[in-house]
């Protein structure tokens, strides 16, 4: 494929991406952020929101999975994904965080339950389409072109 | 008065604001020192309130001076932490006197009233709703610079406070300030870099004049 090419698909996914709702204009201000003194600053901060939020999926399940729910740190946990994935633009992973609050406020174990597995889903659906795009960016830049904005 | 990311000192010699940037989210942490970079101040980052006030050797004699010798200008908060929050860290630097004059922003991804208003109400100069933008760092640096640039309000502000206070009980609903503010347009983001030693000058740290954001998010015009 040549450049050309792939910058326009690169434009289509990333499009497509807003438009389904896996990214919201926050993560276009973080790739305004990003300049050539930073030039890996996008990928820097999603590999940190990757990790953090791998890390609050697992101390998720293991609180869930005690006999004695402690809602209040089941909550706190999603709080901490709320405000990451609002930070990186995630809207959907953010949404999902907010109806799990909700949950853990009604102390509802089920709905707690099914939030995980929903906010599991939505989170590897964005990591999957974000690792896509990089890679895609990483092949522009390979060939010698710029990522167009 | 233009509007820069530098405190301008009346000698004509420019300083990079210094921010202390407090936040357990890595994610954020990282975020909000790109935002401070790229509006030209020195920043830095901690993860939590305790580290925040051993930064600012709260509990020693060194005032405002960090480690690093470079005083801090403004400290911009996360509102939810474990241990410490961002309230409890707003009124142990408003009740210490070495610290009270630094600017302190509260951020929270909660727009609650009643949130808003204590930490007002305990002397944050702002209450930044999560995603902080670009735009809402701008807009910061423009207020410290206003600040930094006029000297001896010192007694004013205290009074201003009270009258706030006065005034404040009374009005109606509070909205967090990005949101609502409409804020002049900012500067282009190119700002100059600076020159000039980082001096421990007390003009920045100098008592805030009554800023006109604080009258807007009271309802006053």
């Amino acid at each position: 494929m040549d450049l050309v090419q792939l910058q326009r698909q690169l434009v289509e996914y990333r499009t497509s991406l807003y438009h389904e709702g896996f990214l919201d204009e926050q993560y276009t201000q973080l790739q305004e952020l990003q300049d050539e003194n930073n030039p890996d600053f996008v990928v820097e901060v999603v590999s940190l929101f990757f990790e953090d939020s791998e890390r609050l999926l697992n101390e998720l399940t293991k609180a869930l999975e005690q006999q004695s729910i402690d809602f209040k740190r089941v909550d706190a946990h999603v709080h901490q994904l709320k405000g990451s994935s609002s930070s990186i633009g995630a809207q959907r992973v953010q949404k999902v965080c907010i109806a799990f609050r909700n949950y853990c406020e009604e102390q509802n174990v089920e709905g707690c339950l099914k939030c995980l597995q929903q906010v599991r889903h939505e989170y590897s659906l964005v990591k999957t389409k974000l690792e896509s795009m990089f890679q895609l960016e990483q092949q522009i830049l390979s060939a010698g072109g710029s990522i167009p904005m | 008065m233009e509007a820069a990311a530098a405190a301008v000192l009346p000698s004509g010699s420019s300083q990079e604001l210094h921010v202390l940037a407090v936040d357990d989210s890595y994610v954020d942490r990282k975020v909000i020192e790109k935002l401070l970079k790229i509006s030209s101040c020195k920043v830095t980052a901690v993860e939590s309130g305790a580290r925040a006030l051993q930064f600012l050797g709260l509990d020693g004699e060194k005032g405002s001076l960090g480690f690093d010798g470079l005083k801090v200008n403004l400290i911009m908060t996360d509102y939810s932490m474990p241990g410490m929050t961002g309230y409890e860290l707003l009124k142990k630097i408003k009740r210490s006197s070495a610290f009270r004059e630094i600017p302190v922003v509260i951020m929270s991804s909660e727009n609650i009233l009643t949130r808003i208003d204590s930490c007002l109400e305990e002397g944050a100069e702002e209450f930044l709703v999560k995603p902080v933008k670009l735009s809402d760092v701008r807009r910061l640096m423009k207020d410290c610079v206003l600040r930094g640039e006029t000297e001896g309000n010192a007694g004013r502000r205290f009074d201003k406070r009270k009258f706030e206070d006065d005034n404040h009980n009374h009005t109606p609903s509070l909205s967090s300030s990005s949101s609502s503010t409409p804020s002049p347009p900012s500067s282009p983001s190119t700002t100059a870099p600076f020159e000039g030693d980082v001096a421990t000058s007390e003009l920045v740290s100098s008592s805030p004049p009554y800023s006109s954001k604080r009258a807007k998010l009271h309802g006053h015009d």
